[in-house]
């Protein structure tokens, strides 16, 4: 090829353009490989409701239930501790759950909706922990005011017996409430079957055939 | 006649390969005739011994991987079979996991070295960038490395960490989701940061570890007098005050290693959890998603950040500006090389205001590693927003105080 046949312009035209093609191709390319990182099918059908027997709870006692690879905590209050919710509202940042995530139904001062069983997301809405439960009323080491709550470990936030949070804490929410609803019993009414089947000698048994009636 | 012949064919070997790859060129290049000043003191043994942290972790993480199993129901077993039925599975592993912290205690003393004697300044803007960056992803490192055992700490220190991306308004929880592949920390997570921590990440690594090289030796390695020796040559074409890295230093680098080796037997036969510190004691009891530990802590490496985060408290009903501190608290980093204005380099010559800042920085960088340890009450809190405030001062107040100090005459040749 001699000099005289380039066309720089051309030659520029047709580099930027493969050069632009390739970058849509990579692009497009990249939707797999970051999509192939985000919750699999299995992850997201993984969040089905979940029951708890709550029948032999006792007053101030929680109860812990996995939902959705959550904590979730189950606490029956007593009527002193929903007493002693309305005194501590000054202290709190969201009294009303306004920027809070819970139910419509439980959008109170308990939070609930049975008043003395509090349903929580036990984590933390700072950075995730799972606060602990601290019912007891002034211990040393959460101050002479603390009346029953929950406590985080990781960042120090606190929350009230509703998980409702105080104010200036680093989480910024009142603990969540999921959604749930109360059944009359378990629902497991009837104990296994079991099935039809017969010796045959002491050491061989078949599933399937009646005894026969001697 | 045999010895001869011998000579003959190492040199027509050597002879074979030049012609074929630029072998002994690199070697002089990069060892024996790259000229490093000949007044390194004790702070010069870190770079070499952080290369040789990352062979120890290379070699051990791969022997790890060997009985390793990446899976949540597993993993927390598979680490107690290489402590107790592998042949020297202990030994491995505790040098593997002091190996972790030995090399966050060798790349701190390196940065503080360049803290020292201004060795971010023009020109080795770059070789900061790159040093920078192999500390970012040495944290992703050891972060990812972490999660592996499956336990207390590994698992909600995971869950913290990633919720900090969490913060982010709007997008967070999406990035947060992404990151964990699944809603909280589990089994995807587990396997993912697997990959990253033993394939992406070091690989990475030790592409850095190239650059950062390449970058020095370009350039020339500062020294603690923060004098040019290139300014100086002989004639030669050598500089005057350079002498060259192998054998001069290679052989003084191989004392450092042996000191290093000294201290290291003695943590990992003697002390590999360090009281705590380099192995958390919550951490042999098996992750559970249902209860955080009454007391968690990163490990040692990443206190001062984390006392940082906990230091701000949320706004407007956001986490945020925390998270956004603790991230400009490492960032801030990279731009120290354009916060520096001071004509000199080196501390010697410096005056007493950056002497002040400097040591005022080192304190309240340690002070905010031990708060991240402790727990959170009201008076250490604000012992940490003290500290906060002086670490971002140290930085953003830089162009002003290093500008206004007055500093001694640098001399044109190093001092002996």
């Amino acid at each position: 090829m001699s000099g005289d046949d380039t066309n720089p312009a051309r030659r520029r035209f047709l580099t930027q353009a493969t050069t632009a093609i390739g970058a849509v191709g990579v692009g497009f390319l990249l939707v797999p490989f970051i999509s192939s990182m985000a919750p699999s099918a299995k992850a997201r059908a993984a969040g089905a409701p979940v029951r708890a027997d709550i029948s032999k709870l006792e007053p101030g006692q929680m109860i812990r239930v996995e939902w959705r690879g959550k904590p979730v905590w189950i606490v029956k209050r007593t009527r002193e501790i929903l007493d002693k919710l309305a005194e501590i509202e000054p202290v709190l940042a969201d009294v009303t759950s306004e920027i809070s995530d819970q139910p419509e139904y439980a959008k109170n001062p308990e939070r609930s909706i049975k008043p003395e069983i509090l349903v929580l997301v036990g984590i933390c809405t700072h950075l995730g922990c799972s606060p602990t439960y601290r019912p007891d009323v002034a211990p040393i080491d959460l101050g002479a005011d603390w009346q029953g709550g929950f406590f985080c470990p990781c960042h120090g936030s606190k929350f009230d017996m509703s998980g409702r949070v105080f104010k200036s804490m680093p989480a910024p929410k009142n603990l969540p409430v999921p959604p749930y609803r109360f059944f009359k019993s378990m629902p497991a009414p009837k104990n296994l079957p079991v099935p039809p089947y017969r010796f045959i000698t002491d050491a061989v048994i078949v599933i399937g055939e009646d005894q026969e009636v001697a | 006649m045999a010895g001869n012949t011998a000579d003959k064919w190492q040199g027509g070997l050597l002879g074979w390969i030049d012609a074929r790859f630029p072998l002994s060129s690199m070697w002089n290049e990069h060892l024996a005739k790259y000229y490093a000043p000949k007044n390194f003191n004790f702070w010069y043994y870190f770079g070499s011994l952080a290369l040789f942290v990352l062979v120890i972790q290379i070699v051990t993480g791969i022997w790890l991987t060997m009985n390793y199993k990446p899976d949540a129901e597993l993993a927390f077993n598979s680490v107690e079979y290489i402590m107790r039925d592998v042949n020297w599975g202990w030994l491995i592993r505790y040098m593997h996991s002091t190996g972790a912290s030995a090399f966050f205690i060798v790349v701190y003393l390196h940065m503080f070295r360049a803290l020292l004697y201004g060795s971010y300044q023009k020109p080795r803007e770059l070789i900061w960038i790159f040093g920078m960056i192999i500390y970012v992803c040495l944290m992703a490192e050891a972060f990812m490395g972490y999660l592996l055992p499956w336990g207390q700490m590994s698992y909600w220190g995971a869950q913290v960490i990633i919720n900090l991306f969490g913060a982010i308004p709007y997008i967070g929880e999406g990035i947060a989701e992404w990151i964990r592949g699944d809603y909280v920390v589990a089994d995807a997570t587990l396997n993912r940061f697997f990959a990253f921590h033993v394939i992406a990440v070091p690989i990475v690594l030790l592409a850095l570890v190239v650059l950062h090289l390449l970058a020095l030796h370009e350039v020339g390695s500062n020294n603690p007098d923060g004098v040019e020796i290139k300014k100086n040559k002989g004639p030669d074409g050598n500089p005057v005050d350079g002498i060259p890295f192998h054998p001069y230093y290679t052989v003084k680098d191989i004392v450092g290693v042996i000191v290093f080796l000294i201290f290291f037997s003695i943590v990992v036969f003697f002390m590999p959890e360090m009281g705590g510190y380099f192995l958390e004691h919550n951490n042999f009891i098996p992750a559970d998603p249902l209860k955080t530990p009454e007391h968690i802590a990163p490990l040692w490496f990443f206190t001062p950040f984390y006392a940082i985060l906990r230091a701000i408290p949320s706004l407007g009903g956001s986490s945020f500006p925390g998270v956004l501190a603790m991230g400009v608290s490492i960032v801030v980093l990279f731009f120290l090389p354009w916060l520096d204005r001071s004509p000199v380099k080196s501390i010697r010559y410096r005056g007493t205001l950056y002497k002040v800042w400097l040591a005022l920085f080192v304190i309240s960088f340690v002070i905010l590693g031990w708060l991240g340890m402790e727990q959170p009450t009201t008076l250490y809190t604000w012992i940490a927003r003290i500290c906060t405030v002086i670490y971002f001062a140290f930085f953003f107040l830089m162009p002003i105080y290093t500008k206004m100090d007055k500093t001694k005459p640098v001399p044109d040749r190093v001092t002996s």
